[in-house]
């Protein structure tokens, strides 16, 4: 009996010292397991609706199982169990009709008030238009204290050599931009979603909710963001190679810091860089080489000889290799209808200019001339 | 029932298969015909799961070691191509060849020399969509969905996926053509249709929903074929179309699709508890309703899949109405087999173990399908490793399950051969373990954020993503060891009895010997 007695006392007090350590362990690892509360009034209604769904599903797994598996055990012939022969009942069948009906009803209430709330995106404090491209975002302010401020803003220089070396060594691994998107908390912010080439989608976890970004088409996306704070997200649709590489990088500050950061943003002149600077051919090489690693590699690749056929070589191509003007024309320009969109608004003169240059004299593709800014600047 | 039994081996006149080769291209032999499709599906499981372990080999962890983003992309897509065209639907086309004559007395195939057809296109098709892996640009790599535009940016390789789909079509097509008619003309006097088994029933809703549902693809694919080459414009903003009119075609056939990998399936679980609960099925009647019900509801759910798309909030509201719906008729399947075990006398032979399985983890892709079909919660999940956990639950746990369930409970009565039970059991658990192992945390990774179809990670996934690698090597490996089972089993073995299993019922195993003659009911038996 004693005996009985100790072994019961030794399972409880192993059973609640395992729990407390598993909860503990858990506590720091939960953010790994579950979905996020995130920062605006509709993650936390999402979170909170997700929640509500798992318990019941939870609930019902147990009433499900338990009866299966309470069955295994005890309607099993080894146990010398003898079959019954019912094979059907019509009451049965109305109860496990109506009350999983009665379930889902119980469900689609909140999911549909949850959902009116979150396509509502009638007045909103300010309107950012989000467009994707392969494999970067692009950000234009259409009013509000940053009105016309537009910037791109693609993988950190970081996080992309990290990858085929160490990305442990890098904070934000594949998670981090160049130019992050600053909005101020508080407001109910509006976004308008596009893309230039192939479907992508928009997704930072914390502001709840994601939406497609499709070329010719203009989607609606609303926000609201509590907290200050950096907040990370990623492209969820299969947009190419570079799929995985282009995040997204929302920094959410008190108005006055975004005013001030919009007034930043609004008065760098890269004019006065244009003119005042004189650029010599390594100036140039060392700029480009820069802005190809972060522009133009995902299709071109880093050493310069492209994914043909959907993306051609500069290594020894005869554009790059050829007279000026059609290199400049084929990089302010574009080629409609083909992935090579035109830069023309995305990079400004010097970048342009130093691109160029480095493709004219990297890789095997030593013509030896270069290109000034202002030459862009004429082109245009 | 042993009178029966000679009765049919007198009638077949000594009639046997063709020696060499020639047999295996020339047959118009429902047996042959199912065997060829069940061997060819199991090459492609492999030829699938390779694909499968690159994918889970890069995933290992974060940083991009052994193979480049794009070829990553050609292994998603063609690993997802491979493994629904050409091991799971193949495989379920092989059971209904092998097992519709013999559930309902038929001699054969209705279409037998179609039947040939069919299967013999699919291993051209196949070599023209792998043939794709060499060629300039690689393999499709925009996903098995092949969204446009980018699937317009697939290099050589586009008219060959095109065309294979074509042919895939096509086969499926005449499949579908051929159970129907033999269903509806074959039948033994006295089969009346609510007499038919359940697989049968399964497989002849699923036919229609073939019949149904391909030739829209092969329209959509047609579409993209003319505005890569021809000029149309269907789904390119530039020229007036639309790049979201692509994706209501393809899941106004992906969606039934997915119910066409499934819904054979209930007919198998639907014969295999009964036989080892040693009691009759619960709820015949109810779960042919619910089956016909899930296939007409499976037509206006599919943009459940488009939830981002930006659709009017009435049209998120109606799919998401709809597809909650379908839980339902879902549930009176569960709760039915439940009843069916409930107070029967079960035993656990490797066949059934499968089956229960396969009842608790469909059930559990079942709930995340449910929690998927919320649309607020859906734009949390929507493109992540949770939907890539759910359908992998459904689809590996649910279909592939109920085909190797298949595999260990009418081997026997095919090769007259029992395979090892021992072997069976240990295949069994060792599946089990690793693929909740595999499949799993990736629940975890996709609420913590992962996306979809991502061949790097920030750090923060690396723990459960190395987990979910290691599940998957456990899991490519125990198919291998199923291959060898299967090996043996087809070579020899302990003999099979005629009824094979205590408990089973059904013409295939009341009125015929193990193995089965070359050819059967050439006279019909007599149904009471
Ligand atoms: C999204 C993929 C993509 C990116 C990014 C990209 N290009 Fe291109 N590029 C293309 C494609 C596709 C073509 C071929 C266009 C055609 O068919 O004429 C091309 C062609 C070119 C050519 C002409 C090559 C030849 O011989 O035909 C040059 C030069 C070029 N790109 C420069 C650049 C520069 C500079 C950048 C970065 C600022 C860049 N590209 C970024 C896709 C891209
Ligand atoms: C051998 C076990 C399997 C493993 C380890 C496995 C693993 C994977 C992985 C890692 C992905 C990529 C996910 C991503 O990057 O988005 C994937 C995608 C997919 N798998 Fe599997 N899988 C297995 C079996 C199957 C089976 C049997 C089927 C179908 C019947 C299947 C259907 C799919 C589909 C449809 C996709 C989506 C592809 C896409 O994004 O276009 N898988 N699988
Ligand atoms: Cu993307
Ligand atoms: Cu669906």
């Amino acid at each position: 009996m004693t005996m009985v007695r100790r072994i019961n006392g030794f399972i409880v007090v192993a059973t609640v010292t395992m729990m407390a350590g598993m909860q503990s362990a858990l506590a720091g690892y939960m953010d790994t397991l579950n979905m996020t509360r995130g920062v605006t009034p509709v993650s936390e209604r999402v979170y909170d609706l997700h929640m509500l769904i798992l318990w019941i599903c939870i609930i019902i797994g147990i009433v499900v199982f338990g009866a299966m598996f309470y069955s295994m055990v005890k309607h099993r012939k080894s146990r010398g169990a003898v079959p019954a022969t019912f094979h059907e009942s019509t009451r049965m069948e109305i109860i496990w009709t109506i009350v999983p009906f009665l379930i889902l009803v119980g469900m689609a209430v909140p999911a549909t008030k949850t959902l009116i709330f979150m396509t509502d995106t009638t007045e909103p404090d300010m309107t950012v238009k989000i467009t994707g491209h392969q494999w970067k975002w692009e950000y234009e302010y259409l009013d509000g204290a940053a009105e016309g401020v537009r910037f791109i803003s693609s993988l950190s220089a970081d996080s992309r050599k990290a990858v085929y070396a160490d990305p442990e060594s890098v904070d934000n691994y594949l998670l981090d931009v160049d130019n992050e998107v600053v909005l101020p908390v508080g407001k109910k912010i509006h976004f308008v979603l596009t893309a230039s080439d192939v479907i992508h989608a928009w997704w930072v976890p914390e502001l709840g909710q994601k939406q497609d970004a499709i070329p010719g088409f203009i989607n609606e996306l609303w926000t609201e963001i509590r907290k200050p704070g950096v907040y990370r997200g990623q492209c969820a649709e299969l947009c190419g190679r570079d799929h995985g590489f282009m995040p997204i990088v929302v920094r959410a500050v008190a108005e006055e810091e975004f005013t001030a950061w919009a007034a930043d943003k609004k008065g760098i002149g890269k004019e006065t860089e244009v003119t005042d600077k004189i650029w010599t051919i390594d100036d140039l090489y060392a700029r480009g080489e820069e802005v190809y690693n972060t522009a133009c590699i995902g299709c071109h690749q880093l050493n310069g000889m492209g994914l043909p056929p959907t993306f051609p070589a500069i290594n020894g191509s005869v554009i790059a290799t050829g007279p000026v003007a059609g290199h400049m024309d084929i990089i302010l320009n574009g080629r409609p209808g083909t992935a090579m969109v035109a830069y023309k608004d995305q990079l400004d003169d010097v970048d342009i200019a130093a691109v160029i240059t480095y493709q004219r004299n990297a890789w095997d593709n030593k013509v030896g001339d270069h290109v000034l800014p202002a030459d862009v600047k004429a082109m245009r | 029932m042993s009178e029966a039994v000679a009765h049919d081996i007198h009638d077949d006149h000594g009639h046997g298969p063709e020696k060499g080769l020639m047999r295996w291209v020339y047959t118009t032999n429902h047996k042959d015909i199912g065997t060829l499709y069940l061997l060819f599906s199991l090459a492609m499981f492999i030829f699938g799961g390779a694909m499968a372990m690159i994918i889970r080999a890069e995933l290992f962890q974060p940083g991009m070691q052994l193979v480049d983003p794009h070829f990553f992309n050609q292994m998603t897509t063609m690993h997802a191509l491979i493994m629904v065209f050409g091991a799971v639907m193949p495989a379920f086309v092989g059971l209904a060849n092998w097992l519709i004559p013999m559930m309902i007395g038929a001699p054969d195939m209705a279409l037998p020399r179609m039947n040939n057809w069919s299967f013999w296109i699919l291993p051209f098709a196949f070599a023209l969509m792998s043939a794709t892996l060499f060629m300039e640009g690689g393999a499709p790599a925009a996903g098995w969905t092949m969204y446009a535009p980018l699937v317009l940016q697939t290099g050589d390789a586009f008219p060959f996926l095109i065309f294979a789909i074509h042919l895939l079509g096509i086969s499926s097509v005449m499949g579908a053509i051929n159970i129907i008619a033999t269903i509806m003309n074959m039948r033994a006097p006295g089969m009346t249709l609510m007499k038919m088994p359940l697989f049968v029933w399964t497989w002849f809703i699923t036919a229609y929903l073939l019949i149904a549902v391909m030739p829209v693809f092969a329209g959509a694919v047609t579409m993209l074929l003319t505005d890569k080459f021809f000029g149309t414009a269907f789904f390119s903003a530039a020229g007036g179309g639309d790049p979201v009119l692509y994706q209501h075609i393809f899941w106004f056939f992906g969606h039934p699709e997915v119910y066409i990998m499934i819904l054979p399936a209930f007919g198998i679980i639907s014969a295999i508890i009964p036989t080892f609960a040693r009691k009759p099925l619960f709820g015949y009647s109810s779960m042919v309703y619910a089956t016909a019900s899930i296939a007409f509801l499976s037509f206006v759910v599919w943009a459940h899949h488009m939830f981002t798309v930006g659709m009017p909030l009435a049209g998120e509201l109606f799919f998401m109405y709809a597809t909650m719906m379908i839980a339902v008729p879902t549930g009176v399947k569960i709760f039915n087999w439940v009843s069916t075990m409930w107070k029967g006398a079960m035993t656990f032979e490797t066949p059934m173990l499968f089956a229960l399985a396969f009842v608790v983890l469909f059930t559990i892709g079942g709930f995340s399908g449910l929690m998927l079909a919320i649309t607020p919660v859906d734009f949390q999940y929507h493109d992540t490793y949770f939907v890539v956990a759910h359908f992998h639950y459904v689809l590996v746990t649910g279909a592939v399950y109920s085909i190797i369930a298949a595999a260990y409970y009418w081997m026997p009565k095919w090769t007259g051969h029992m395979y090892n039970e021992t072997a069976g059991k240990i295949h069994f658990w060792w599946s089990t373990i690793s693929v909740n192992v595999l499949f799993f945390p990736q629940h975890f990774l996709g609420l913590a954020g992962m996306p979809r179809r991502i061949p790097d990670y920030s750090v923060q996934f690396a723990d459960w993503n190395m987990v979910s690698s290691i599940g998957g090597f456990a899991f490519g490996l125990a198919q291998i060891y199923f291959c060898w089972i299967v090996y043996k089993t087809i070579k020899g073995g302990e003999k099979a009895t005629d009824q094979v299993w205590e408990g089973a019922t059904g013409l295939e195993f009341e009125n015929l010997p193990s193995p089965v003659p070359y050819h059967s009911f050439t006279t019909a038996p007599q149904i009471r």
